[in-house]
């Protein structure tokens, strides 16, 4: 637990609701319990008095400081989120960056550049370390599906026999770039039984299962490091593509692990996806130079670098790998942050993906990471500008900068809504940017949580694809008053009902939302019904939620925020599920029934008649439901 | 040759083993003692590679500042003043690097009086002769353009050789701090270079 727990008062300052509302604030944990429990006066209002706008001034901003390898005694600041825990790195750990998050069961393993650690979180307010495997390789991108461990190694000093001594060699047999394959069948235990070496490492990786092959889990490698010599790893090449059809240049690796042999892992193709690729019209260029885009020629067959030492112009330009792709195998399309571009890619042949859409973004410096709303309308590409060690987000950083770009997916393109960054100014010692993140499974609403590295997480909806609002944070004071120090959020994302924190530098952070005027209890407890037997962020998960009062109140409550009821039509609708709730078997379904009857006239009067249908919907599944 | 490892981190990983976790007590001074242990040490070629990049950021911070006072267009002003924030912020993390090893950190600044015109003596690959920038510096509007883009390519060229150099030094970023420093600007100028070659390609004149 962290007992360094600080929270802002900010109240002192403010003028429009002053105390009131920051008592709200300091007791946000006591209002949580209280709402917790079902209400008997069901017809009641289920949305919180709390503000709706952000504490103002903007808590996040200047907070003191920590010292020391964890950043111990670090002012906190947080809105609508509550830590729950704290969990230090191990011993071997400590000092060393702790990189992103798989999940399995009561598990989350998390990367290291020493290894990997995994915390059994059964209970979210005490992790309690299950192992930890010390095998150094940057970065230490981990996944996991069903058994098997995936570790991605690219850092040059990564040794196939997990040794820490490093590759000092520049060519060495001794070096391992590529995947890890742990067996963890015994998770206490995990079994280092394969690896994949690859031209080029793997900065990250993704899993993706094919519906059409249950033999098989498919691995996509993604890393733009430089391709390392023939004499370590036979066949691997650097050169442009026209003189070299074999280069290790532009183009992705697609691992094949057999489940039941993991061993016999290997790299099944090489999809070329950049082949053809012209550059697209940059969004946000300013006007005099749009002007020029027509005598613009195609990127394909001018300039570029293939290999060493300079020299004259190549062939061929444009990005030669990806940084990281996220797939959502329900829609079949995965997002690739590659380099200069976002793209959309087709998976619906796994081990053969093809580009179908690359967009391009003037204020995008390098696109890293996509997050894909649930209905796989909307995609959200992150621009880790300055790869995450440099501070993105001082007060004289533009907010377009280092930021995430919005997309809505109309028949296979991807057009441009609006750009979104954390909005509080860090300081010159905090390293922040946009970073990873993941859906939160509110109903009805496309909601994520993301982590800036020192900047903090937070919680924002992003329904509205032109206006992203935040609705929760957490941040700390940097990691060292005196130096910038690395630290911060590498990863945040929801796990069974809770925001798991991969912090570099202090451990594993773990958090629960609270209610709030932006997200109600009922949304909350939706959210939690929806359970994952594990989770990679890369393989978006599609989001179903079982029938439950929370999930028809989740947008009811919706409905009342939005005014697409009104307010006496929601209140007779609360005490007919209330009511409803207090009966069971064939009652229970004749009221939800008849509850369904009444309302299906006001569809149509509503302003938000697809809303009031999703809330039937879910009013006659759980009439269903015995 | 420096080690890359110290022994302690041997110690410290078999220590772990025998039973210590994360919930241990353990004070500023243990964790101080595990981070100096767990933390690798750097090479010579590490040392090299930062010092030399210092003022080769610098002079591209020196004239990719002068896009706006040399008339050049918005999309390319946008592009450089994005470029000066991050090669400024990456100097400082290289000189605090070489500091707080009691190496010695070129200066933050591009001093162009150290670089007589005509002088041939060491620089940094891709970096501009003084003549070079004299040239640049005359330029205005369109010409600026075209002239920045050409140097700035050959110049971020050179930095990624300069990455290629230390990759294929003995020893060199084993350290995952340098690894992560030198592949961050190898992906960053990568896709600059594709940016500014689709910029060049703007101009009929150009390339």
């Amino acid at each position: 637990m962290n007992n360094q727990s600080f929270e802002r008062l900010p109240g002192m300052r403010w003028t429009a609701l002053g105390s009131v509302l920051c008592a709200v604030l300091v007791f946000v944990t006591a209002c949580a319990t209280a709402m917790s429990s079902p209400s008997p006066a069901a017809m009641r209002s289920a949305l919180s008095d709390l503000p709706l706008t952000p504490p103002d001034p903007d808590p996040r901003i200047g907070l003191g400081a920590g010292s020391g390898p964890l950043g111990i005694g670090a002012e906190e600041a947080s809105w609508n989120l509550n830590l729950v825990s704290n969990t230090p790195p191990p011993d071997e750990f400590v000092g060393v960056t702790n990189s992103d998050l798989g999940f399995t069961g009561n598990y989350a393993i998390q990367g290291n550049y020493n290894g990997y650690v995994i915390w059994d979180i059964s209970d979210p307010t005490n992790p309690t370390l299950e192992t930890s495997y010390v095998c150094p390789a940057s970065q230490s991108d981990v996944s996991i599906y069903k058994n098997l461990l995936f570790v991605s190694g690219e850092g040059l000093g990564g040794r196939i026999d997990c040794g820490v001594g490093g590759v000092p060699d520049t060519v060495s047999l001794d070096r391992l770039r590529g995947i890890r394959i742990f067996d963890a069948t015994d998770i206490s235990n995990p079994e280092y039984v394969a690896n994949v070496q690859t031209c080029r490492g793997s900065h990250t990786h993704t899993v993706v299962t094919d519906p059409n092959d249950a033999e098989n889990v498919y691995i996509y490698v993604s890393g733009s490091s430089r391709v390392r010599s023939p004499n370590e790893l036979p066949g691997c090449s650097g050169g442009p593509l026209e003189d070299d059809p074999n280069t290790a240049l532009f183009r992705i690796e697609v691992i094949q692990v057999p489940l039941a042999a993991p061993q016999n892992a290997r790299i099944v193709s090489s999809p070329r996806i950049f082949d053809d690729l012209t550059a697209p019209p940059r969004h946000a260029e300013p006007a005099a130079d749009t002007a020029g885009q027509g005598a613009r020629r195609a990127a394909a067959g001018r300039g570029g670098r293939g290999g060493r030492g300079g020299g004259p112009p190549r062939q061929r330009t444009g990005p030669t790998q990806c940084h990281d792709i996220t797939v959502y195998p329900a829609i079949g399309f995965a997002g690739g942050a590659c380099g200069g571009y976002g793209l959309l890619l087709d998976i619906s042949d796994v081990a053969n993906p093809r580009r179908v859409y690359a967009a391009a973004d003037s204020n995008f410096s390098f696109w890293h990471s996509a997050t894909f709303n649930n209905d796989g309308t909307k995609v959200l590409f992150t621009d880790e500008w300055g790869g995450g060690g440099q501070p993105r987000c001082r007060a004289t950083d533009k907010y377009e900068w280092g930021a995430d770009a919005i997309f809505s997916i109309n028949d296979g393109e991807l057009d441009f809504h609006t750009y979104f960054k954390m909005p509080a100014a860090q300081t010159e010692l905090e390293n922040c940017v946009a970073h990873n993140g993941s859906l939160i499974p509110i109903p009805g609403r496309d909601v994520m949580a993301q982590a800036w590295y020192q900047g903090g997480i937070n919680v924002f909806d992003w329904t509205d694809p032109d206006n992203p609002v935040e609705i929760a944070f957490f941040d700390r004071g940097p990691t060292d008053g005196t130096r910038r120090g690395s630290g911060g959020s590498w990863s945040v994302y929801w796990y069974n009902g809770y925001l798991v924190s991969s912090e570099i530098a202090r451990g594993l952070d773990i958090f629960e939302l609270t209610p709030s005027a932006h997200i109600s209890q009922n949304e909350i407890d939706a959210a939690k019904t929806v359970h994952f037997e594990y989770f990679n962020a890369q393989e978006q998960p599609k989001l179903v939620w079982p029938p439950s009062f929370a999930l028809a109140r989740s947008y009811l409550d919706q409905l009342e925020r939005s005014s697409g009821l009104d307010t006496d039509r929601v209140m007779s609708v609360r005490r007919g599920l209330a009511e409803a709730e207090g009966l069971s078997g064939q009652e229970r379904s004749n009221a939800l029934t008849e509850l369904v009857s009444d309302l299906r006239g006001a569809v149509r009067g509503s302003s938000d008649p697809r809303k009031v249908r999703m809330f039937l919907g879910a009013v006659i599944d759980l009439g269903a439901t015995r | 040759m420096k080690r890359l490892y110290s022994p302690g981190l041997l110690l410290a990983v078999f220590a772990v083993s025998l039973g210590s976790c994360g919930g241990a007590a353990r004070s500023a001074a243990d964790l101080e003692a595990l981070a100096a242990r767990n933390r690798q040490g750097h090479s010579p070629a590490d040392a090299r590679f930062m010092a030399n990049m210092i003022p080769h950021h610098a002079q591209a911070v020196l004239f990719a500042g002068w896009a706006e006072s040399h008339q050049a267009s918005p999309a390319l002003q946008i592009f450089c003043a994005r470029m000066v924030v991050a090669q400024r912020d990456e100097i400082v993390t290289m000189r605090s690097w070489l500091l707080e090893r009691d190496e010695p950190a070129p200066p933050a600044e591009y001093s162009r009086m150290r670089m007589p015109a005509g002088a041939d003596h060491h620089t940094m690959p891709g970096m501009l002769t003084e003549a070079q920038l004299n040239e640049l510096d005359n330029a205005r509007g369109a010409d600026f353009d075209r002239l920045f883009l050409k140097y700035m390519i050959t110049h971020h060229e050179g930095a990624l050789s300069m990455v290629d150099e230390l990759f294929g030094s003995y020893g060199g970023a084993q350290n995952d701090f340098i690894f992560k420093l030198s592949s961050d600007m190898y992906a960053d100028q990568t896709t600059e270079i594709e940016h500014m070659q689709v910029m060049l390609d703007t101009y009929p004149s150009g390339g």
